[in-house]
């Protein structure tokens, strides 16, 4: 028999459309989801509008006419998603996989040089950040190599191989070198293995493993004069312990970056805010927007931020158990924990309790490939949202959870 | 593709999706998520709400600076308007801090601190002044190497500059050279990648339109020296601020320099400016009027210049209303160009040559500042202090061979010339030393030493009080100043073990005798005065004995001419003079302008009918140098009296060199063609 996870509809959705949507359009979607989404984009706008008007002369709207391009963009893509039955991607796991892999290692081949990391790819219109796709990329395949390998999800060599599917492109990132997105990318991965069903055991050998490799290339290995970390990226991930100390760069930004969101207090300065408009916290548009957030709109923002991304979570966690198979409880998971991460990490980072990675701030962060990929993952999310909910009227039934 | 019944987590197809096990693992990453959401909203809420108050506070630190605005200083004006020292705008070159290593700032501010300490101990225990550190790096060094190289001043400067204004202002652009050629300014401001920081402000500065002269008078301006910094005079004034330190600029400072304003500049990170706003307002200064006439003093100026031409060394002249005391014309030889003087000097060698000793000191104001035997020019004062003690009357005679013995020694006219039997303006007319030498010896023994309270009355011996700084007392010796003088040699030998050298400054041990009143009643011996307190005296006499303190300050007036204050200066006291014995002065004055009066060649050509001359030759004898000539002159005209008093050291005779400036400056007052030649009289 076919697959479990694939309905036989899978192909034609539109056919089992829930009652109330009519029309081709008639795929169910989660408002709530949507709510949150469109949500982060406009206060990523609004912020992005305030905080750069003056960081190129001339052009006070080039940030905001760009990330509003892309939004609009990731908006078409994400509708593009969710049309699509997401578990055809099931199917193409290998080339998903290859593509990454692919793309990862072309970056290497072309890839532009920016402050000493080649990360992107220049295209015609914008610089191609390819470890942004590959998230996406490895969620798609990593999960469906999981769901062909859950028989043995308890075998250590499953936990293994699939370990090894998942770091083997962080490893690939890290060699960019790009720290933060190595992170995402095991942050997905141990998200997938938790969600498959992994024993805790494993989970336990792998903190150790993962402890022992830390101790290696932060101690041991540095001091045998074989380096793993590049100093700024020590000095990153150290500097947030001792944010006083503001002679470095990194602890100039984590220094600035809690004096922007702390001068915000309760209610923001609104447009007085200069920490992030005149520049003290470089990076206000990407990695230190939610430090704009913080200054311009205060605690009362902040939180209003956290609320949203809050909801997608959550909203991430109700479609994973709403999913009508395990392929896209594994994908849906897997978008959790890649959202989870990047924002619990970039949000630390700019309130000084996490250290600096480098990591985007999914949604809001100015930048094309980041925001797209973003969008895909909420296209997939609603992807599995509509299957799920198809499957489940198709069935006459409602998930207990839901 | 795996089969249904495989599935540990899945129930067959149709079942819900979500097996135990899976849900309580989604449970546990949604603990997971709301424990990390938890986390950061407390941080949150500890960032913004329990401590954002001090965070507001290093936001606002961080974007506004206050820097102060240069007042542009007061004009400087003659007695008619005419500016003698204005403002210019100029090019100053800057250097922005931020472009230094933060070693730069840590090693200026530890200087600050040590040279505030270093103020703070009394004066007698301070030492030496703490060094001024090294630059931070050898590649700063490199830098102000290069830079100092093009702007021709050293790079030990560029340092000293760089220090000193970081460690007053951090965040202030560094003011590294004011008034830099357009020609330099183009040349760096092109190369930005070789002079990282560079760029330029505007400042004002002094420039001397007109080229009036009076440049010891005026005086300069410069940079506050650190122990001025909070003085009382300077009250007010940052580190680095521009005062006047000589002359009229330091005279009247505290209405010349208004008062810098404050800018409250917003900047982004890299320090550019976001946004200003006017903290303080900038007070420009207020202009001086002074009583100065451009005319005169350069005409001053061109005759002492002249006489410098010759055997003349040095000198100076002074032009007084002596109805008041207004300083008309004031002027020191060598003299030198003000601006100049306010350029940087690349060396202390330079410096030196321009306006050291070797140039003849040209910084110096002789006319307030120089001590001189006055010579035959204190005769008038011999004369009404004798007059006055009554040893004489007007028409007691005198027989005067040409020398007088008194004791052992023998005192003569100039070349022994006699002059027959003299009265008092006989004695004027030609100077007769001996008649003079009479009247010292006569009045020595008189109780109250009368020559010397008279001097003393007229402004002798004693500031005069003009608005300038710099102004020597002088000396009139007698009895108790001798006894002083053997008291400082004998402990300074006693405190150095040694007799005193025989260019001991202080005595030569002996008493006091009649001859040194002898020659105070010529000007000579141990007395010493400046040409100013000369001018002085010979204003009491034109005025009939009111003591005027001499002043160049008129008025204070806004930029725009309204008068803000007028400046009066009293005279310092009355001094009764018998009408008789000064009138009988006053004729021996005139007629030594004519006939065959020792200046009477000067003045052959000279309108005695309207502008009735009263003058005086003086030759002070300063050996081992040659004779310093003198000339003091006034003229009584009811509309503009004038008195003139002029000195050329090395000059000669009186009529030699110091009569004909005089004239020349008479002759300018009184728009006369008189020639003012040199005359050839051969007498003290």
């Amino acid at each position: 028999m076919s697959t479990p996870v694939l309905s036989p509809g899978a192909g034609a959705p539109r056919r089992e459309g829930t009652a109330g949507r009519v029309g081709s359009l008639a795929l169910p979607f989660d408002p709530l989801l949507a709510v949150a989404v469109v949500g982060l984009a406009v206060v990523s706008l609004v912020a992005i509008a305030g905080s750069t008007a003056e960081d190129i002369p001339g052009s006070p709207d080039y940030f905001f006419t760009r990330q509003l391009i892309y939004f609009l963009a990731g908006g078409l893509v994400a509708l593009l998603f969710w049309r699509i039955d997401y578990s055809r991607l099931r199917e193409i796991k290998v080339l998903c996989y290859g593509l990454m892999i692919a793309l990862i290692l072309l970056v290497f081949a072309l890839g532009s040089v920016s402050r000493g990391s080649r990360r992107a790819i220049d295209l015609p219109f914008f610089s191609f950040q390819a470890s942004e796709l590959g998230k996406i990329l490895l969620i798609v395949s990593l999960s469906a190599f999981a769901v062909d390998m859950t028989r043995r999800a308890a075998d250590r060599r499953v936990t293994a191989r699939l370990l090894l599917l998942g770091l083997a492109p962080a490893a690939l990132v890290m060699l960019q070198p790009d720290l933060g997105s190595a992170l995402v990318y095991v942050a997905i991965t141990l998200t997938i293995l938790m969600i498959v069903g992994v024993p805790w055991q494993h989970f336990a050998a792998l903190g150790a493993l993962a402890a022992v490799a830390v101790a290696l290339s932060l101690l041991v290995l540095p001091a045998a004069g074989v380096n793993v970390l590049h100093d700024y990226q020590k000095e990153r991930l150290t500097s947030f312990l001792n944010p006083s100390d503001v002679t470095g760069t990194e602890g100039y930004q984590q220094n600035q970056s809690r004096i922007a969101i702390g001068s915000g207090e309760k209610t923001g300065r609104g447009d007085q805010a200069t920490q992030t408009r005149y520049d003290f916290l470089p990076e206000h548009h990407t990695d230190f927007i939610f430090a704009v957030v913080g200054e311009r709109w205060g605690f009362a923002g902040a939180a209003l931020v956290l609320s949203l991304y809050a909801l997608l979570i959550w909203r991430g966690l109700r479609i994973l158990t709403l999913s009508k198979n395990l392929y896209g409880a594994l994908v849906a998971g897997g978008i959790v924990g890649m959202f989870l991460f990047q924002v619990v990490v970039n949000t630390g980072m700019t309130v000084g309790i996490m250290p600096i990675t480098g990591i985007t701030l999914p949604l809001m962060s100015y930048g094309g490939s980041s925001l797209i990929a973003s969008m895909i993952a909420v296209g997939l999310l609603q992807s599995i949202y509509a299957r799920g909910r198809q499957a489940a009227a198709g069935k006459g039934r409602v998930s207990p959870l839901q | 593709m795996m089969e249904a019944g495989d599935s540990s987590l899945l129930r067959p197809s149709g079942g819900p999706p979500v097996a135990p096990q899976m849900a309580r693992r989604v449970a546990i990453l949604g603990a997971v998520a709301l424990a990390l959401f938890a986390v950061i909203f407390l941080r949150l809420w500890f960032l913004q709400v329990l401590t954002g108050d001090q965070s507001r506070r290093e936001a606002l630190d961080n974007r506004v600076r206050s820097l102060p605005v240069a007042a542009p200083r007061g004009s400087i004006l003659d007695r008619n308007g005419t500016p003698i020292v204005e403002n210019r705008v100029a090019t100053v070159l800057t250097l922005d801090p931020k472009q230094l290593p933060a070693k730069s700032r840590e090693d200026a501010n530890a200087w600050g601190q040590a040279v505030t300490a270093w103020l703070e101990k009394p004066r007698k225990e301070r030492g030496a002044a703490p060094k001024v550190p090294p630059p931070a790096t050898p590649e700063v060094a490199e830098r102000y190497r290069r830079l100092a190289s093009v702007l021709g001043i050293t790079a030990a400067s560029v340092n000293e500059r760089v220090v000193r204004q970081l460690a007053q202002l951090p965040y202030a652009n560094i003011r590294v050279k004011v008034d830099v050629p357009s020609s330099v300014r183009n040349y760096l401001l092109e190369r930005q990648s070789e002079f990282p920081g560079v760029s330029v402000d505007q400042a004002y500065i002094r420039r001397y339109p007109g080229g009036v002269g009076a440049a010891q008078a005026v005086g300069a301006v410069g940079e506050v020296s650190p122990d001025q910094v909070g003085s009382d005079e300077f009250r007010g004034v940052l580190s680095g601020g521009v005062v006047g330190q000589e002359g009229i600029e330091r005279a009247y400072d505290r209405y010349l320099r208004g008062a810098d304003g404050t800018r409250s500049v917003t900047v982004d990170a890299a320090g550019r400016l976001k946004g200003q706003r006017v903290a303080r307002e900038v007070r420009p200064g207020n202009s001086l009027r002074t009583t100065i006439d451009a005319g005169l003093q350069k005409r001053g100026e061109q005759a002492l210049a002249g006489a410098l031409g010759g055997a003349g060394t040095a000198g100076a002249f002074v032009a007084l209303d002596p109805r008041d005391g207004k300083v008309l014309a004031i002027g020191s030889a060598p003299t030198f160009d003000p601006a100049e003087r306010a350029k940087p000097i690349a060396t202390q060698a330079e410096y030196e040559r321009r306006f050291g000793e070797a140039a003849g000191a040209p910084l110096f104001n002789r006319a307030i500042g120089g001590s001189y035997p006055v010579g035959s020019v204190f005769k008038p004062v011999t004369a009404l202090a004798a007059l006055d003690a009554g040893l004489a009357t007007p028409d007691t005679p005198v027989s005067d061979p040409g020398f007088l013995k008194v004791g052992e020694q023998t005192f003569t006219n100039a070349g022994r010339q006699p002059n027959g039997t003299v009265s008092l303006r006989r004695a004027l007319q030609v100077s007769s030393d001996v008649y003079f030498y009479v009247l010292g010896r006569d009045a020595n023994p008189v109780e109250g030493q009368v020559i010397q309270s008279w001097a003393r009355k007229l402004g002798f011996d004693r500031a005069t009080g003009i608005d300038l700084p710099g102004e020597a007392p002088g000396t009139i010796p007698d009895r108790a100043w001798r006894a002083r003088q053997n008291q400082r040699q004998i402990d300074w030998e006693k405190k150095n073990g040694k007799s005193c050298p025989p260019d001991c400054l202080y005595s030569d041990k002996r008493p006091w005798s009649v001859g040194d009143n002898i020659q105070l009643s010529v000007g000579q011996g141990d007395v010493q005065a400046s040409p100013l307190q000369v001018a002085v005296a010979y204003s009491a006499l034109a005025n009939g004995g009111s003591v005027v303190r001499p002043h160049l300050g008129a008025a204070v007036e806004t930029v725009t001419g309204r008068q803000v204050e007028s400046i009066e200066a009293p005279p310092s006291r009355k001094v009764k003079m018998d009408a008789t014995a000064r009138q009988a002065i006053l004729d021996g004055l005139h007629l030594s302008t004519v006939d065959d009066g020792t200046s009477a060649d000067v003045f052959s050509d000279w309108d005695q009918d309207r502008f009735k001359l009263y003058g005086k030759t003086g030759t002070a004898e300063r050996p081992p140098r040659p004779d310093q000539s003198w000339y003091a002159a006034f003229v009584n005209d009811p509309a503009r009296p004038i008195v003139v008093v002029a000195t050329v050291e090395d000059g000669g005779f009186g009529a030699e060199s110091a009569a004909p400036v005089a004239c020349s400056m008479l002759a300018k007052w009184y728009r006369q063609d008189a020639s003012c030649a040199p005359g050839g009289s051969r007498t003290r």
